[in-house]
């Protein structure tokens, strides 16, 4: 799963990457099934590898001009980004490492109905707001994303 | 594995996404990269939910909860690009230099 992450950031080609990126999401639903979420896991395939990937394919598709001359992948501010990336990575990592864990046992993970019934019960007020969130990034992606010539044609 | 080795693999997906997105030209990629911080952290938080349940449910529900915000984010991410890519006509970000000065 790492290495498709690394593959991720460091292949040339656009397309390439996106396949890696699809490779690490549906690793990491593995990674949910083990930690006995299976929702988690399911929500992971149908969402990311489903939707998310697709949505960037497409993307990508519509705005790739052709991969004849392929243009350097990496912005002057590689080495900073290495630096920072690295101290990100070593800070938290040292923090994980130091902190001690004693306590945590691996619980039996939560059934399917029960998280079911949690959300439409105690968490039905941040259900609602995210219906209503999603519901107005599709409308903004709708205006974003129309052309021009069509809005000079609505006036 | 214990919940160390859940995290630290999370820490090192977050220093990637961070990379990736520091480094990259291309605008896509760096909507790509900022969708692996959240799974990282998305990770995390069901890691910490298997191993130190503050509640049974509440992790699930986070991670289920941040995966739709995530798909609104890189709904509206996607449709900003592709709007700034038809009128630059270029995804590499250092060249949006309109701004500068």
């Amino acid at each position: 799963m790492v290495g498709g992450g690394l593959a991720v950031v460091t292949l040339r080609n656009i397309i390439h990457s996106a396949v890696a990126m699809m490779i690490c999401f549906g690793s990491l639903a593995g990674m949910y099934a083990l930690l006995g979420a299976p929702i988690v896991a399911a929500a992971q395939v149908l969402i990311y590898l489903g939707a998310i990937s697709v949505l960037i394919l497409f993307a990508i598709m519509l705005t790739q001009a052709g991969d004849a001359n392929l243009p350097a992948p990496f912005h002057r501010q590689l080495p900073i980004a290495i630096v920072v990336a690295l101290a990100i990575v070593g800070l938290v990592g040292w923090a994980v490492v130091q902190t001690d864990w004693g306590l945590a046992v691996e619980a039996a993970g939560a059934a399917v109905d029960e998280i079911a019934t949690a959300i439409f019960t105690e968490y039905a007020l941040p259900f609602e707001i995210i219906s209503l969130l999603l519901l107005v990034a599709i409308i903004g992606a709708i205006y974003l994303a129309r052309r021009p010539e069509e809005d000079e044609r609505a006036n | 594995m214990g919940i160390q080795g859940y995290l630290i693999v999370s820490t090192i997906l977050f220093g990637i996404g961070a990379f990736g997105f520091m480094a990259r030209r291309n605008a896509i990629l760096m909507l790509i990269s900022i969708e692996l911080m959240f799974n990282a952290v998305n990770l995390s938080l069901v890691a910490f939910n298997a191993f130190l349940p503050p509640d049974a449910n509440a992790g699930a529900v986070f991670a289920l909860m941040i995966m739709a915000v995530a798909a609104a984010e890189v709904t509206v991410g996607l449709a900003l690009v592709i709007a700034i890519i038809r009128t630059r006509q270029t995804p590499e970000v250092d060249q949006y230099s309109d701004l500068k000065e």
